[in-house]
């Protein structure tokens, strides 16, 4: 029987190694990636960058504050009404949903994160922009918000899968009605999975271009309200990135840093706001 | 249990930021001019080849008059037709002109104003070859068709007899988006070829009967420079802001012109007392000893019929002072400037929008 | 057992006045209702979007019918349009991105998980993170000009000269082609793979790790064959997350595929995908039918998601094993 258990073991180390080269790997490539996003991005960032408008090539000291805040205004508006909406109908598919119903829903849900974003900007387009004849951040946000509601329905779902029976049960024998044994004890116990589907969305929309271009557009000067076409980060990354000018590439790496520190305050308030303890 | 602190703190610096961002006013130190309440804006969409001069333009027109903001964004010169076309923008811009069928779709009627010249040249990536390549029209359209595929063919060799061309796989790069990039090359190679023209055709977009796509001139010049024994075609702007090497063509004079603005604007000039009145017109395979042979206008389309009385005061003064002070600011971007008599007939023209 | 985790949030007892609990009845009603319309906005979207796009693409259905799914030509000036290198491209480079992704990212997820040290595995997840926000013409750009490059001088030749038999690995080497589409698709997707399996990972209770040990299992045996399926669902869904996000994505594929409406065995050959062609050509596409060509690949790539989405849960259906814990 002593082969099997070293055989057992060796499979054990092998294993494990292979996981920790399999982490090595993904890691670093994707550290790499961000090790030349903040080497390009950095050294292009300045403080004329942070709070001037775009100026023509040729001219220096042009910036993105429009599209910082452009972006910005996007993506609340999105996250607005795209993740409570999301957020509750995951609630509903692991609190209260049947069989066919919830199955139903999932599998559109996959569905529609698999539309191409420009298909989602087409269609927010003749929803939005041609009824209303002009481009907005309105539509952008649309555009964005429904792009959420998908992960957020399945990353919530998933989070709040993993709260065990138990405590569910615990609440309501105590005398909770199930909406109150939702509010106050399931969703904070899953609170942390949700947080991190929360960020993953935010993440993942705030770095999508094609539909903003047929619904905020872009805008070379501020853009006052929300029904005005806005000037976006992802945006001006496209439309610099890919012109011939060296000037405006690197205020393309520049703008890609300022969109990755964005998703990462974001990222970082939003884990403040849960950690302690939870349910595991 | 307390509820604990870091949710306050985290609701808190939420609700700081938000005030920051949604109420955002640029201060005196910063070059950003404060949103005006009584500007006028006006949007316009459309081609990207453009894109750099109209930027220039529209900046330096806010600078002379601070209340005007004239907001341009390139998406394609067949997105500026549609936008234009289903009333979301005030003017569009084109590289190439609207077709009959599109102008009848629209409800008002549209005007093609040129406003600057560009050329397409060939580019190419041989180890070894550090010299310009002289291009024959047969010998891109075969290259293109397929037909040529070595660097060393005869028919190469033939008009380059000083250059050593090694055996090299000829790897044909086009672009993969629409672009008016694209249609001007077609559009050349469909004049000079009836194989061409039958088989493929002038458009944005086309059946490329060989080679890679690449996305964008960016996504071009890149694939050119990364793949030897590669050829593709590239605006002129882009070649001579980005240091890329291309070759002459031979044009329909017989001589072998590389593109340079006076080569550009001449082609313009040779098609000018012919022009039709609504300058819808290709100046590709122009006559002329000196005329490059790849050129093209690019156009704004403005409708005749604008509502906002404003708007349109705006647009005839803006289209006056293009054609004036701006074409000053056409060539050190490497855009050719118009012929004075397209000019003068383009001013004209401007009293049409009423 | 051990402890009993006990919830930190505002006391779960009712310790208000009793007359409200009638009010927390019709409570229950209203939660069930308004979350269930929540999820329905879910089919509503889509219902709306498939109308559109349906809608908006009947020319081109009337012209083509079926046979769009299987030509092979893609002609803009004469009219003549067939989805089949379209489909093939989309397929082949998902493919690939899942097959280099999932495994990867599954085996760091539970290397985060299980081994890494709390500290180390937060801070690399939280990087992780980070790079989902990274947008995609970045990694088209990164792709373009440092993926594209190595795939043609070192990494296709080496696996052109191992495994060149098979005619998948065939051809000229150009650098760009599927292999590279479906390459950096797969770096997209693997952070939503680590990311949320890790999370799924660590949810699994204690006790479940520790009763396999306690019968003698060795930490691997115990991470993969009661952890792990414990996790099933929720690595499966992030799964799907992956799938759909390599379907859908455009800009960084179009940067790296070649983008060449055809057909090849081989992987080094350039190709296309529904999602690539739509976002090159909506912008300048003239003519009606053109454009509503363009929508229709929008609509066959929804379908295909079906059937794609289909078959995968048939497959987990089939071979789902009990004591998941759900």
């Amino acid at each position: 029987m002593r082969w099997r258990s070293a055989w057992r073991k060796f499979v054990n180390y092998f294993m494990f190694s292979l996981t920790g080269v399999c982490a090595l790997v993904t890691v670093g490539v994707l550290f790499f990636i961000l090790g030349y996003l903040l080497w390009h991005g950095g050294s292009s960032l300045s403080w004329a960058f942070l709070t001037h408008l775009p100026t023509p090539v040729g001219e220096s000291g042009g910036g993105m504050a429009n599209a910082i805040v452009g972006s910005a205004k996007l993506l609340f508006l999105a996250s607005a009404f795209g993740i409570p909406i999301g957020f509750l109908g995951g609630v509903y598919l692991a609190e209260f949903g049947g069989h066919t119903f919830p199955f139903v829903v999932r599998y559109t849900a996959d569905l529609l994160n698999g539309v191409p974003s420009i298909v989602m900007g087409i269609f927010a387009y003749t929803v939005v922009v041609l009824p209303m004849k002009h481009f907005s951040t309105l539509a952008g946000s649309l555009a964005l918000g429904v792009m959420m509601i998908p992960i957020a329905v399945r990353s919530t779902e998933e989070a709040l899968r993993t709260v065990p029976l138990m405590l569910r049960e615990g609440a309501l024998a105590l005398g909770a009605s199930k909406w109150k044994t939702i509010a106050t004890v399931v969703v904070p116990a899953a609170r942390k999975g949700i947080v991190t589907g929360i960020v993953l969305d935010i993440a993942r929309v705030a770095g999508e271009t094609a539909p903003l271009l047929f619904t905020a557009f872009s805008n070379r000067f501020w853009s006052p309200g929300w029904n005005q076409p806005t000037a976006s980060l992802p945006v001006m990354v496209y439309t610099y990135a890919i012109s011939p000018y060296d000037d405006w590439h690197r205020q393309a790496w520049a703008a890609g840093l300022v969109l990755l520190t964005l998703v990462l305050v974001a990222n970082v308030i939003a884990r403040l706001s849960v950690s302690g303890r939870s349910a595991h | 249990m307390k509820k604990p602190p870091h949710l306050s703190f985290a609701l808190l610096s939420v609700a700081f930021v938000l005030t920051c961002l949604l109420s955002f006013r640029p201060s005196p130190w910063s070059a950003a001019p404060a949103p005006d309440p009584d500007a006028v804006m006006l949007n316009g969409a459309g081609a990207s080849f453009p894109y750099p001069i109209y930027a220039k333009w529209f900046s330096d027109y806010n600078k002379l008059h601070s209340d005007i903001q004239i907001n341009y964004q390139s998406i394609g010169s067949g997105g500026g037709i549609r936008q234009l076309l289903s009333g979301t923008v005030d003017f569009g811009a084109s590289d190439v002109p609207m077709t009959d069928e599109q102008l009848g779709q629209a409800k008002i009627k549209i005007l093609h104003f040129p406003t600057v010249l560009g050329a397409v040249v060939p580019t190419y990536n041989i180890p070894g070859v550090s010299q310009e390549l002289n291009f024959t029209p047969d010998m891109l359209v075969d290259i293109y068709l397929g037909k040529i595929t070595k660097w060393n063919d005869a028919e190469i060799a033939k008009s380059n007899k000083d250059v050593n061309l090694p055996a090299q796989d000829i790897v044909v790069v086009h672009r993969s988006d629409g672009s008016g990039t694209s249609y001007v090359w077609t559009d050349y190679l469909s004049k000079v070829s009836s194989e061409w023209q039958g088989k493929v055709g002038r458009s944005a977009s086309v059946n490329w009967p060989v080679g890679l796509g690449g996305k964008g001139s960016e996504g071009l010049t890149g694939l050119v420079k990364q793949t030897p024994g590669a050829i593709g075609y590239v605006e002129l702007t882009y070649a001579v802001q980005n240091q890329i090497p291309y070759g002459r063509v031979r044009n329909a004079a017989g001589a072998f012109v590389k593109a340079d603005l006076a080569g550009v604007t001449a082609a313009a000039a040779s098609f000018a007392k012919t022009m039709p009145e609504d300058f819808r017109v290709s100046i590709t395979n122009a006559p002329g000893k000196t005329a490059y042979p790849i050129a093209s206008f690019t156009y704004l389309l403005v409708p005749t019929k604008i509502e906002d009385a404003n708007k349109k005061q705006v647009i005839k003064n803006f289209l006056t002072w293009m054609l004036n002070e701006g074409q000053k600011a056409a060539e050190p971007l490497s855009y050719a400037r118009l012929p004075k008599e397209v000019v003068t007939k383009e001013l004209k023209q401007i009293s049409q929008i009423e | 057992m051990a402890g009993i985790p006990v919830p930190t949030g505002p006391a779960v007892a009712n310790r208000r006045a009793p007359a409200l609990i009638q009010g927390l009845r019709s409570g229950d009603t209203f939660a069930h209702l308004f979350t269930l319309l929540c999820a329905a906005t879910i089919l509503l979207v889509t219902v709306a979007l498939v109308h559109e796009l349906y809608l908006n693409s009947t020319l081109a259905q009337h012209k083509f019918g079926f046979r769009f799914l299987t030509g092979r030509v893609w002609d803009p000036v004469s009219g003549d349009f067939g989805a089949l290198p379209f489909i093939y491209g989309t397929l082949v480079t998902s493919a690939i991105a899942l097959l280099v992704a999932v495994p990867l990212g599954v085996g760091a997820a539970i290397f985060l998980s299980e081994l890494a040290p709390p500290r180390i595995s937060n801070a690399m997840t939280f990087v992780i993170e980070l790079l989902a926000a990274v947008p995609s013409v970045i990694y088209g750009l990164l792709g373009m000009f440092i993926l594209v490059p190595f795939l043609r001088q070192y990494g296709e030749p080496f696996l052109k000269r191992t495994l060149g038999f098979l005619p998948l690995f065939q051809g000229p080497m150009f650098g760009v082609g599927m292999l590279a589409g479906g390459l950096v698709l797969a770096l997209m997707v693997v952070p939503f793979i680590i990311s949320l399996s890790r999370e799924v990972l660590m949810a699994v209770p204690v006790d479940q790790r520790e009763a396999a040990l306690a019968l003698g299992a060795t930490k691997w045996e115990s991470t993969w064959q009661v952890v792990v399926p414990f996790a099933r669902i929720g690595i499966m869904a992030s799964i799907f997350l992956a799938l759909a996000r390599a379907l859908g994505e455009t800009m960084a594929v179009t940067m790296v595929i070649g983008n060449d409406p055809r057909i090849s065995s081989s992987l080094f050959a350039p190709g296309y995908s529904i999602a690539a062609v739509i976002a090159n050509e909506f912008a300048e596409a003239t003519g009606d039918l053109y454009l509503q060509v363009l929508i229709e690949l929008g609509l066959v790539l929804f379908a295909l998601t079906i059937v794609i989405n289909g078959l995968a849960r048939i497959v987990i259906i089939t071979t789902t094993k009990k004591g998941s814990g759900h």
